[in-house]
């Protein structure tokens, strides 16, 4: 644990410097790879700690990153109003979904879950006077605050969600070490013992999917912030998909490891994409080898490895 | 009137062709408890490969036979060197799966382009049939009739033979049918196989209507899936109903609100899930 903390407490210190040294445009991928992370976080508070392996995670980003689009263009550039309302529209939608998701498992879950993330991103696609179709919302503009900075500018931006991040990184190791999310992996691990024990399971899954939404909703509403820009591909099974590979990679169950798996999925996509078109074939043969090879994630892989060379 | 006797006519071969892809997924989920998120694959890689077998042949029963043959190739390969690793772990095969979703999208786009072609059809069903003041593609009543013969085949495979009979043990307790002395093993890729080359045949038969193009193997996988979560996973007679269902429920929600097209499908199988999680004909 003191390991961990330590280990934590450096990361911080270099995500803080890093600005320094890099470049704007490394710069800019590293603040997608903070927001990501944020986004497969979210997601392993169910998939690594309650089990519940969601194929529609990216409804709650996306619903997030519509409202403060739509908000941001259409009403009043407003943080204050925008930014609580993107989240709440997160969670509320994932306390609409959880209704019907949570009275399934296994197979039933994860094709549920598909399906309602698809409705989200069939109204997207369809509903072209609010939403812009597949065109998407353009030009969403970057929030006005208080600050000496202005967060149009790369390095303050990073900060902006450098911010976040390590409040979401707070928020979910608190909630890992609590009895709550201990009861979690309870349940992960025997839903009927813990039923025994007189838990009651439906709500304690419940509550962990509507904060999943709620933190997937703050990786979107940061997403639109910084990339300017939403479309219905946020909010389709391919980046549903991406999330949960993320997840895997890192390590499920592993609070850092998911935000680490998305960090190399970014990596790899920006490096990989800038030398041949066929991206999405490089990401399937990575499912497949993650699958294959890598079961239990980086963090695992880690894991393993110390032990074999301190035993 | 006209119009919803054509709609209709639409919506029932859409539905059959629905069938054909959900009656594989269901029953591959069924024995097997594995969703395989690259049913929807199989589909277009029947279309393609129907379509680049016709360019060559001119021949549309050639052409079927070369694109089933291609997918249940492939099937045989995944179920054997891939999925059969990960027996009832539901998220190793859903990442497996989408990983081979995404290979097979890209290489189709990679070697077909991406502009959406359609198959031609066979040349006896090119005409229509006119009744009053309604016109009958042909083509629709064929695809409609194959759906009703594979649908028969399938019920009689199941409820009257000894294969069946292996199968709905399999289904029913695998640990039972293996001790009893099925080979349950070579009965999963049989079925798998069975279940690949009907969404091949899927790929030819909608080839000429509903057409291959980048993001038809996503499309039809949902549609699959929603038509298997309504009629509940591993039955045949629910992969039948379902895929009615949604066939009709599409072609309307497309016709009167086309705005709304996908919603249409989607919020009536979130009714059916609030009522009944494991779908119409679902078990359990």
């Amino acid at each position: 644990m003191k390991a961990l903390v330590a280990g934590g407490a450096v990361a911080l210190v270099l995500l803080v410097a890093l600005p320094a040294v890099l470049s704007s445009y490394q710069l800019s991928l590293l603040t997608k790879m903070l927001i990501f992370g944020i986004f497969a976080m979210s997601l392993d508070l169910l998939l690594g700690y309650a089990g519940l392996p969601s194929l529609g995670h990216a409804a709650y980003f996306g619903v997030a990153a519509y409202t403060v689009g739509l908000l941001a263009l259409r009403v009043a550039n407003n943080f204050w109003i925008d930014f609580p309302a993107g989240l709440l529209m997160a969670a509320g939608m994932s306390a609409l979904f959880g209704l019907f998701a949570l009275r399934t498992r296994g197979s039933y879950f994860l094709m549920i879950t598909l399906a309602l993330g698809q409705v989200l991103w069939g109204i997207a696609f369809g509903w072209r006077s609010l939403t812009g179709g597949d065109d998407g919302l353009p030009s969403v503009p970057r929030p006005r605050l208080p600050l000496p900075w202005s967060l149009t500018d790369g390095v303050p931006f990073y900060y902006f969600v450098l911010f976040f991040f390590a409040l979401a990184v707070g928020a979910l190791a608190v909630i890992a070490s609590s009895p709550f999310g201990r009861a979690l992996v309870g349940i992960r691990e025997s839903e009927r013992r813990m039923e025994v024990l007189g838990y009651d399971v439906w709500r304690y899954k419940y509550v962990a999917f509507i904060l999943a939404g709620l933190f997937a909703g703050l990786a979107g509403t940061l997403f639109v912030y910084f990339n300017g820009f939403v479309s219905p591909s946020y909010l389709n099974i391919v980046f549903s998909a991406s999330a949960l590979l993320m997840v895997i990679l890192g390590g499920a169950g592993t609070l850092l490891g998911p935000a680490l798996g998305a960090a190399v999925i970014v990596g790899l996509e920006n490096f990989i994409s800038g030398y041949m078109e066929r991206w999405v074939l490089v990401l399937g043969v990575i499912y497949v080898l993650v699958t294959l090879f890598a079961p239990s994630g980086l963090v695992g892989l880690a894991r393993q490895r110390m032990r074999s060379s301190g035993s | 009137m006209t119009f919803w006797v054509t709609q209709a006519l639409n919506g029932i071969s859409f539905g059959m062709l629905l069938f054909l892809l959900a009656a594989g997924l269901s029953l591959i989920y069924g024995l097997m408890r594995m969703l395989n998120l690259a049913h929807g694959s199989y589909y277009i890689l029947g279309g393609y490969v129907g379509l680049a077998a016709v360019r060559v042949t001119g021949s549309f029963v050639l052409a079927a036979v070369a694109a089933t043959a291609t997918v249940t190739l492939v099937g045989i390969v995944m179920e054997r060197f891939f999925l059969r690793r990960f027996p009832e772990q539901e998220l190793p095969q859903a990442l497996l799966t989408f990983g081979f979703l995404l290979i097979f999208a890209d290489l189709s786009l990679w070697l077909w382009g991406g502009t959406p072609q359609t198959l031609p059809k066979p040349e006896i069903f090119e005409r229509s049939i006119r009744i009053g003041a309604i016109v009958f593609p042909t083509y629709r009543l064929f695809v409609i009739a194959i759906g009703l013969v594979v649908g028969l085949g399938l019920w009689w495979l199941q409820e009257g033979t000894r294969l069946g009979a292996m199968i709905r043990a399999g289904v029913d307790d695998a640990e039972m049918a293996r001790a009893t002395g099925v080979n349950v093993g070579l009965l999963s890729t049989a079925v798998f196989a069975f279940g690949a080359f009907l969404a091949g045949l899927g790929g030819i038969i909608g080839g000429p209507f509903v057409g291959v193009y980048p993001g038809a193997d996503f499309e039809i996988l949902e549609m699959a899936l929603v038509v298997v979560i309504i009629g509940g996973l591993g039955s045949l007679k629910g992969a039948f109903v379902g895929g009615l269902v949604v066939g009709l429920l599409d072609n309307f929600g497309k016709a009167l609100f086309p705005e709304l097209a996908l919603f249409t499908v989607f919020a009536p199988m979130a009714v059916i899930l609030a009522l009944r999680p494991t779908g119409l004909f679902g078990a359990r």
